[in-house]
């Protein structure tokens, strides 16, 4: 696929280019709905769509306007600052209790280890909407529905699986017989633990934590059912916005994430080589 | 095979350093081993089971579960225990006495009009029988104002029908089905139960029209994912890097930026609107209705969970030797024959794969169908959030529920058999 050999027939040829456009497009599918959001976002207009001026190019259609009231609005500040201080707590959560789970999964004899996988990786699998609503009524009756510490608990629970998967994908490749060394050389298991095994798995345990934080981050059924008005985060917001008075701020927004978005891929991909180069993998 | 033979040489089992033999001291220390994992996943699986599981299944239970009628009328249900209701006759005056009763105490704790409420999505009418005689439940003199049977049917003709008690009757128990029946549009009749008038038949067409989307979603993300995962395997791995991260991009943005995006492009005054207006195929004054229906729902969703069909097709493909499509070519195979018939065969499995997970997903989308679907275009979802938070029809939304996880636990099962859920890949 990579090179057309010269040999090829006038049918063959236009296949290849036919084949490559359609790939083109679907890309394009891909990716326009997301790009497109960007320069909307600096329409000088309150329209979702481009403005004569804007086509012209013309700096007067432009502007910084709706980025303006994101940083001024109450209601955008307020949900900000929800998402900023729900989503690291639930990442530690889902990051410290799921890198020792997932250390105990990889160990060589585990009993039931199938179920308690199946177990551990349902929160991804379960439609949102059922666990927000089942979260909905237990937490309530524990008083917990409304609260910071529920929707905390809630999203440390749906992001648990993601680092499950991370870590244990990390430690497939974790040469076992390193620890065995250490010991041997007289550390103690939680010495071992954090000056041999942690330095070599920590990539894989950050990207775990970003897909957890990012979990959190977009997530809007689960807190819709557990938070109250008190814990509206960003994607709460918009999720309103989008539903009652659809306004261009929301653009702004969206532009924000797209690059926190692209922030949080790149690093997670940096990870992945390190981690690869590591393990003595070639990087993919 | 050894330990026979070692046996054999020195007349006795073998030894470990501590002098206990060495089956028993590798036992132990396997066990140890054992516990040892086990230990540092119990925390986990705790909370695991505390903040995830209980709630999922104490959900579950709602559906079932049915002991307000038996709270608030307490003596009615034991009085009605001895009512035949296919006698046609009303129930007796003993009964009558008990409701009185119990609807003074109820009226009296305000509960009356929530039995009335759990009541009415079985029979719709009998919330208002309730409401009404509530309001002069709480003057009734229980000693002088019998007898009952005339002074209720008095206050109401309602409770002269025999429709009503016999609903009373049924929905008496602590447990009942009549939800899951609700679910399903059936409901229980003179002659147990029985399908809903065809009119009222609205879960399961809803039930029908999200399996039905989500298989057309899948189908949609089968064709256009496996062109892409095709092309990114057979890239040289430069090249693919960089087309990988315009899969991975909207991977990873916010689900509500990429809704909101087709909201926009969607819209009538829309970007894609403009633009073929602009080109001159579609009319000014007729622009595409694009959004608030199943259209809108499938492009969005489909837009949605595509990276989630590329990356596991990609993952399998780049595992297949490209000599192997050469060497059917070389044995005389066009191309067609080539692809079909050594090729594709080898990339079921990414597509089973991509399949499910992608199915599993769409069937239980919120956001997307309540943003973009309008009315024609909700997915079961939707309802279940709408009887938990506006029509407060917990049990139904609970048994809705339990259906829809039914399917994606079947489905997850078989996800498990076919792909393993440790061969999960994320990006």
């Amino acid at each position: 696929m990579s090179k057309l050999p010269p040999y090829a027939t006038t049918g063959q040829r236009v296949w290849y280019y036919a084949f490559r456009v359609i790939c083109g497009l679907i890309f394009f599918f891909l990716i326009a709905p997301i790009v497109v959001v960007i320069p909307l976002s600096f329409n000088a207009q309150d329209f979702f769509t481009f403005t004569p001026e804007m086509l012209r190019l013309d700096p007067d259609g432009y502007s910084l306007k709706h980025y303006r009231d994101f940083l001024t609005s109450p209601d955008w500040q307020q949900a900000l600052w929800n998402s900023v201080t729900i989503a690291p707590v639930a990442t530690l959560l889902s990051v410290g209790f799921g890198t020792l789970a997932a250390i105990g999964l990889s160990q060589p004899h585990v009993p039931f280890r199938r179920a308690i996988m199946a177990i551990l990786i349902s929160p991804m699998i379960v439609p949102l909407i059922i666990s927000a609503t089942g979260m909905f009524f237990f937490y309530a009756r524990f008083g917990l529905q409304g609260t910071y510490i529920g929707v905390v608990l809630a999203h440390a629970a749906l992001g648990i699986p993601f680092v499950i998967i991370t870590v244990t994908a990390t430690l497939v490749g974790f040469d076992r017989s390193l620890t065995r060394a250490a010991a041997n050389m007289g550390a103690d298991p939680v010495t071992t633990f954090f000056r041999v095994q942690m330095p070599l798995i920590l990539p894989g345990v950050i990207s775990g934590g970003l897909f957890a934080f990012i979990t959190s981050f977009d997530e809007v059924v689960v807190v819709l059912f557990v938070g109250s008005a008190g814990q509206k985060t960003l994607p709460w917001q918009m999720f309103l916005g989008l539903r009652e008075q659809i306004s261009p701020t929301i653009l702004a927004v969206a532009t924000i994430l797209v690059a926190i978005s692209i922030v949080l891929l790149t690093t997670v991909e940096l990870l992945r080589r390190r981690s690869e180069r590591l393990r003595g993998l070639s990087p993919g | 095979m050894s330990d026979a033979t070692t046996d054999a040489a020195t007349g006795g089992p073998v030894l470990a350093a501590d002098g206990t033999p060495l089956k028993r001291s590798l036992a132990r220390a396997l066990r140890r081993q054992k516990w040892r994992a086990l230990m540092l996943i119990a925390p986990l699986l705790t909370f695991i089971l505390l903040t995830f599981i209980l709630p999922v299944a104490d959900m579950l239970f709602r559906s079932v579960e049915n002991s307000i009628v038996e709270e608030t009328l307490p003596r009615t249900v034991v009085a009605l225990a001895d009512w035949d209701a296919d006698s046609g006759e009303l129930p007796s005056e003993a009964v009558f006495a008990a409701m009185a009763a119990d609807l003074k105490e109820a009226a009296t704790a305000k509960t009356h009009t929530k039995v009335g409420g759990r009541l009415n999505y079985e029979s719709p009418g009998i919330s208002s029988l309730f409401r009404k005689t509530g309001r002069k439940a709480k003057k009734f003199d229980l000693e002088a104002g019998g007898p009952w049977k005339e002074a209720l049917i008095d206050i109401n003709d309602g409770w002269g029908e025999h429709e009503n008690w016999r609903t009373i009757l049924t929905y008496s128990s602590t447990y009942t089905a009549g939800y899951y029946l609700n679910a399903i549009d059936m409901q229980v009749g003179t002659n147990g139960a029985e399908m809903r008038p065809e009119d009222e038949r609205i879960y399961m067409k809803l039930l029908k029209r999200t399996l039905w989307m989500s298989c057309l979603i899948t189908f949609a993300c089968i064709a256009l994912g496996y062109p892409v995962a095709w092309l990114l395997a057979n890239l040289p791995m430069r090249t693919a890097n960089v087309l990988m991260i315009l899969v991975l991009l909207p991977f990873w943005t916010s689900l509500l930026v990429r809704t909101s995006a087709w909201k926009i492009l969607l819209q009538q005054q829309g970007v894609i609107n403009d633009v073929l207006v602009w080109i001159g195929l579609v009319a000014d004054e007729n622009r595409l209705v694009m959004i608030n229906n199943q259209f809108g729902t499938i492009v969005a969703m489909t837009h949605i969970l595509l990276p989630f069909m590329i990356l596991p097709m990609y993952s399998v493909m780049q595992t297949i030797p490209p000599t192997y499509l050469r060497a059917a070519k070389s044995l005389g195979a066009t191309n067609w024959t080539a692809f079909w018939r050594v090729y594709f065969p080898q990339t079921i499995p990414g597509i089973g794969a991509g399949s499910i997970l992608v199915f599993i997903l769409a069937i239980g989308y919120y956001i997307t169908p309540a943003l973009v679907g309008g009315t024609k275009g909700t997915f079961i979802s939707n309802e279940i959030a709408r009887h938990i938070s506006s029509s407060l029809n917990w049990g139904l939304g609970a048994a809705l529920g339990a259906i829809l996880l039914v399917v994606v636990l079947g489905l997850y099962w078989a996800y498990d058999k076919i792909v393993g859920i440790d061969n999960v890949k994320l990006g």
